[in-house]
């Protein structure tokens, strides 16, 4: 007898296996998403947008209506869809590209209207699509193909905290979080109370979460885990930045 | 809150930004986004002012990428959506609007042209033909009317976006800076009084579940392979092609035994038409021609026309784009061509008149 490994209900199971490298966290953030859906039991009402970059291979991921984009171009097309239908949930889903560098614009104005839209950033600290290209979320002194001497922080500056920068520009009601995918758990908290703020019409939610890309970190699986465990954690913290709901509860 | 915009018919003196804003509102759009640029800006103030006593919306975006791209969220949320733009905002718009081309996103874009290259003059031009017509990486799949004056600027608004729902194409009205700001009388009414009909939208994404099931869609404009390309190309330039002939529009008159026949479009075409008014009653053989249609383009009656006269005289501000066009329209044909270009410049009759008369 096979074993079918447990996959949340609203996964499109037709496009499983997926298109994701092995070993690549999109995986698990789409699985912690996946949960958070099903257990919200929202998957007739969601609009997920998909990016560019190794995002964009989520565009039939899931069974809920789905929006693949431009590069960067995800929170503004589900601002559109909101603004025009506020009964449907939103999501867009990208990457540290599309949301730090390209589309940063959008992130910003989107966080600062307080779009009522759940953006979900997947950091790996490269542009992996492309083939691991310097990503506004490189680590200090990290080799990339275009820092292959490792990022300079005095040419190119210090990685975007994203998270704290959408904290420091938003004011009551949005949700701000930064999980990881080594406690699902939590990151799957993290999703699912980002979409309750968007559900309870409070305002812009974001969460990022800190994946690993070993095809481009050209890493071995110990070698992966520890990356995104131990050093990634030492630039971008883990945890709750804002929650709307906790503060009502004290 | 239920009662229509326009009651009946009603005879108006407006400008052209305001005249974007009532069409709009007459053609039951559902929302509009926008970032300010002149000299479209107006259509957003009259908008803003009128929109929320229909229970109609507005989001003013950080730019044009993103008025671009909200719009199409709109449209694929199943609303009559719009937008308005000109020069640099035009070329910001071009990487939404290719996203329109490739998905078929009924989506409406006003475009008040302005001077160009670069910032230039926020005055008046017809320097965004090209990038209106064929912007964006992409073949053109786009419907473009270009407009003469309030009247049209109205019907025409009404009418881009039935064009867009029905043929399910980016649908452009490409006006300019005088159109804009100009103040002119028209007639406004109601379409559905006057018998035209609303074309239904229908959402892509974000449909109510039917009897309990709900059918998700994944939308896309990205392929895995060539082939996968070239089917999707094909098909869109079959459904282009087949419906070209319900929706190209041209005017012309005097054109069957004349010498020359002018040719120009938008609000050039007025100047034209009274040069070529005043030359026939000096009994010189002059005729007129307008493409309303940029895209797709009148190309077999104006090929006729070519063929049977001498010289094609093309008039426009700026330095060949609807020129362009015409020339690949006509072919083959081996009529004389001669241009009277005034980029990101008015063109008045008695400009063209002297230019005719030299020619003669």
């Amino acid at each position: 007898m096979t074993m079918v490994p447990q996959m949340p209900k609203s996964w499109r199971l037709e496009t499983k296996p997926h298109k994701f490298c092995p070993g690549c966290g999109h995986g698990l953030v789409l699985k912690a998403l996946g949960e958070a859906i099903d257990e919200l039991g929202i998957q007739d009402k969601v609009v997920f947008g998909a990016d560019i970059g190794c995002s964009l291979l989520a565009w039939d991921f899931f069974n809920v209506d789905t929006v693949q984009t431009h590069h960067g171009r995800t929170t503004p097309v589900v601002t559109g869809v909101k603004r025009a239908n506020p009964d449907v949930i939103c999501i867009a889903y990208m990457g540290d590209g599309g949301g730090y560098a390209i589309g940063s614009q959008h992130l910003v104005n989107a966080a600062a209207r307080n779009e009522r839209i759940t953006a979900i950033l997947v950091n790996n600290c490269n542009y992996a699509m492309t083939g691991g290209q310097m990503a506004p979320t490189t680590l200090p002194g990290m080799k990339t193909e275009t820092t292959p001497y490792g990022r300079d922080i005095k040419e190119t500056g210090y990685p975007t905290q994203g998270p704290e920068m959408v904290a420091a520009i938003t004011r009551e009601g949005s949700y701000i979080a930064r999980g990881t995918i080594a406690n699902l758990k939590q990151l799957k908290s993290f999703l699912k109370k980002a979409l309750e703020n968007q559900m309870a019409g409070n305002g812009f939610s974001f969460v990022e979460a800190l994946s690993t890309c070993p095809t481009n970190w050209r890493t071995n699986a110990k070698d992966t885990w520890a990356f995104v465990e131990k050093e990634m954690t030492k630039y971008f913290k883990v945890g709750e930045l804002k929650n709307p709901a906790a503060k009502e509860g004290e | 809150m239920a009662e229509k915009p326009i009651q009946g018919e009603k005879r108006v003196f407006m400008t052209g930004n305001e005249v974007v804003a009532w069409a709009a509102l007459a053609a039951k759009a559902d929302i509009m986004y926008g970032y300010p640029i002149t000299p479209q800006n107006e259509i957003m103030h009259y908008w803003t002012r009128m929109a929320p006593k229909y229970g109609k919306r507005f989001l003013q975006t950080e730019d044009e990428l993103s008025a671009g791209f909200t719009t199409l969220g709109g449209v694929l949320a199943g609303r009559k959506a719009f937008t308005a733009t000109a020069g640099p905002g035009n070329t910001l718009m071009q990487e939404p609007l290719s996203m329109a081309e490739m998905m078929r996103i009924p989506s409406v874009v006003i475009i008040q042209q302005r001077g160009g290259p670069s910032t230039a003059t926020v005055i008046y031009s017809q320097q965004e033909v090209t990038m209106t017509t064929y912007g964006g990486n992409g073949e053109g799949f786009r419907i473009v009317y270009s407009t003469a004056n309030h009247q049209e600027l109205f019907d025409y608004t009404i009418k881009a976006f039935n064009t867009a729902w029905k043929y399910r194409f980016p649908t452009f009205v490409l006006g300019d800076g005088y159109q804009a700001k100009m103040r002119e009388s028209l007639t406004i009414y109601d379409p559905e009084d006057r018998g035209i009909e609303l074309v239904k939208t229908e959402p892509f994404i974000g449909k109510e579940p039917v009897n309990g099931e709900k059918q998700p869609v994944h939308i896309r404009n990205t392929y895995n392979t060539e082939e996968e390309l070239f089917e999707v190309i094909t098909k869109y330039l079959e459904d282009y092609t087949r419906i070209t002939p319900e929706i190209i529009e041209h005017q012309e008159f005097d054109c069957e035994d004349a010498d020359i026949v002018v040719v120009s479009h938008g609000v050039v075409s007025r100047a034209a038409k009274g040069a070529v008014q005043e030359l026939r009653n000096a009994g010189l053989k002059v005729g007129y021609f307008r493409p309303v249609t940029l895209r797709p383009f009148p190309a077999d009656r104006l090929r006729a026309v070519a063929d049977g006269t001498k010289t094609l005289l093309m008039v426009e501000s700026s330095l060949g784009q609807m020129a362009k066009l015409v020339k690949d329209a006509i072919f083959g044909s081996t009529v004389a061509i001669a241009t009277l270009f005034k980029p990101g410049v008015g063109v008045t009759s008695e400009e063209i008149v002297t230019k005719v008369k030299g020619m003669l």
